[in-house]
């Protein structure tokens, strides 16, 4: 019973950690994009909302509607004047850049907010449980995160196999030149796609800081999270994501089990083992 | 007639490589004009520097009048050239109509719609929902220029059509290109395959190391002149 209950909560962890990832997969996945900032930007996306709150009143949840749009323009915005100029020259220059926003954005956060330890408090639904027969607890704020992960990753396929921007996205992963030559314009739709990982950015953020507290610096080990969670998946597929943020969980509660220390060490443990027996991934999509 | 595409000292580079010299062509609307020469020769380039993929002066490219030299690849779609490139290029994830629905992102209004793609190759209509890397090699042709045909172009670059298809595949290629011009749809065929280019276009242009060597119309011309002008005798 012990190990239902750990597969359950490991599980749903492995939700959390999938939202933390789609927007590092979708800007991989359509411009090769390797965002080392990503972790930040979730960060970043925490503090929008905590600024969102205190000026509205809003509950943390409800901030999502100022926290989105804002973030989605700043990625926009972003790939427009700045990533899109990073892409021409192969991998290493995107790595640097993000990683100068990365270093940026942590100490823009220090200067303005100070090292302080924030939190967005959502009240009650932060501890509520449920009771499942077979006498285990689930909180429901976890499983609402792990929801609300499967509903992001179900729309991104709905945009991404039903709509004509998502034909476009597809396209222009695969190839990106012949795209440009049946007319469609990669630099306005990369600065689309990152605007879109940017409000999955948003909700990750805002989810992360309702969870657990946050500091400037809690950017790096989030980036490193949702990077172990699309590697386990495979590059490119959004379902193998989600799975790999499963295993991570998954990993993370056998390893809190046995010992209260081990349980981020298992996580790193399962994803290294995981690379030596399947360096593609459970369910690799993206062609090189 | 009316001129539809003309190129004044047109040149294109790979970096510090000239691969086009001074190149000067002139096509009339609803004409069928073959490119050939040898490997190596910028009769590729030449199609991707016209299709925008490739850097130009703004002067080197008159379409319909207007100066598109340097033009980015999707402005130049959405102005009516449409290009089927060599190798098929089709995209690979997605199906056979969703490859043809891409050429709808020029949106350009005419008369091609996914209904007349599949009257055209009716084929391509049984095999709509496949993806497309499990078309055979005619069929992925078919697709390729189905998909250009989409855009609703003015001006359509076909770059080896024939490359790695069986004759018989070629001729029906060949024999639905004939239909797509003579509806007044005004094509360059850039071909290895000389005489398949040759019979189905009125002019040709040889092109021999990045230079202009030769053009003639295809009926009574010189064949001597032309192997000189193609391999440079």
């Amino acid at each position: 019973m012990q190990w239902i209950n750990i597969l359950v909560q490991g599980s749903l962890l492995g939700g959390f950690y999938a939202l933390f990832a789609i927007g590092l997969s979708m800007s991989f996945g359509i411009m090769r994009l390797v965002n080392i900032a990503h972790g930040d930007f979730i960060v970043l996306s925490a503090y929008v909302g905590m600024i969102a709150v205190d000026a509205t009143g809003l509950n943390p949840f409800l901030s999502l509607i100022i926290v989105m749009p804002a973030m989605f323009l700043l990625g926009y915005a972003l790939q427009r004047g700045l990533l899109n100029f990073t892409l021409s020259g192969g991998l290493l220059p995107p790595l640097l850049v993000t990683f100068g926003i990365s270093v940026i954005i942590q100490n823009g956060l220090l200067q303005g907010f100070g090292a302080y330890d924030h939190r967005l408090k959502e009240g009650a639904i932060e501890t509520a449980s449920l009771h499942l027969p077979g006498g285990f607890d689930v909180g429901v704020f976890p499983l609402l995160v792990f929801a609300v992960a499967v509903a992001s990753i179900g729309s991104l396929q709905v945009l991404f196999y039903w709509t004509r921007l998502g034909r476009a996205f597809r396209a222009v992963s695969d190839d990106a030149d012949t795209a440009e030559l049946m007319g469609i314009d990669n630099r306005k739709l990369y600065a689309v796609a990152f605007g879109i990982a940017m409000v999955f950015t948003a909700i990750a953020g805002i989810l992360f800081g309702i969870r657990t507290i946050f500091d400037p610096a809690a950017g790096p080990i989030r980036l490193i999270l949702a990077f172990e969670a699309v590697i386990i998946g495979g590059l490119g597929s959004l379902w193998g994501t989600l799975i790999g943020g499963m295993v991570l969980g998954i990993a993370q509660e056998i390893g809190a089990a046995l010992n209260p220390n081990w349980q981020i060490l298992a996580g790193h443990v399962a994803f290294l083992a995981l690379l030596i027996m399947r360096p593609s991934g459970l369910f690799p999509r993206t062609r090189d | 007639m009316t001129l539809l595409l003309r190129t004044r000292d047109l040149s294109a580079f790979y970096g510090d490589f000239q691969a086009l010299f001074a190149i000067n062509v002139d096509i009339e609307e609803g004409e069928t004009v073959a490119v050939i020469g040898a490997n190596g020769a910028g009769k590729t380039t030449f199609l991707r520097t016209i299709a925008g993929a490739l850097p130009t002066a703004p002067q080197a490219v008159l379409f319909a009048g207007q100066p598109i030299g340097g033009k980015t690849a999707h402005d130049i779609v959405r102005l009516g050239i449409a290009m089927v490139p060599e190798g098929r290029r089709l995209f690979p994830s997605l199906t056979v109509e969703e490859n043809l629905l891409l050429g709808t992102h020029s949106e350009r209004k005419g008369p091609w719609s996914l209904k007349r793609v599949y009257e055209l190759f009716p084929r391509l209509r049984e095999l709509r929902h496949l993806p497309a890397p499990s078309l055979s090699g005619g069929q992925q042709q078919m697709a390729a220029i189905g998909r250009a045909l989409m855009s609703n172009p003015r001006l359509l670059l076909c770059d080896e059509l024939s490359l790695g298809l069986a004759p018989v595949v070629i001729r029906d290629i060949y024999q639905c290109l004939g239909a797509i011009t003579a509806e007044g749809t005004t094509a360059v065929l850039v071909e290895q395959d000389i005489n398949r280019a040759l019979d189905a276009s009125a002019r040709f242009y040889c092109f021999q190391e990045g230079r202009l060597a030769l053009t003639a119309p295809t009926k009574n011309f010189d064949r001597a002149a032309l192997t000189a002008a193609y391999f440079g005798l």
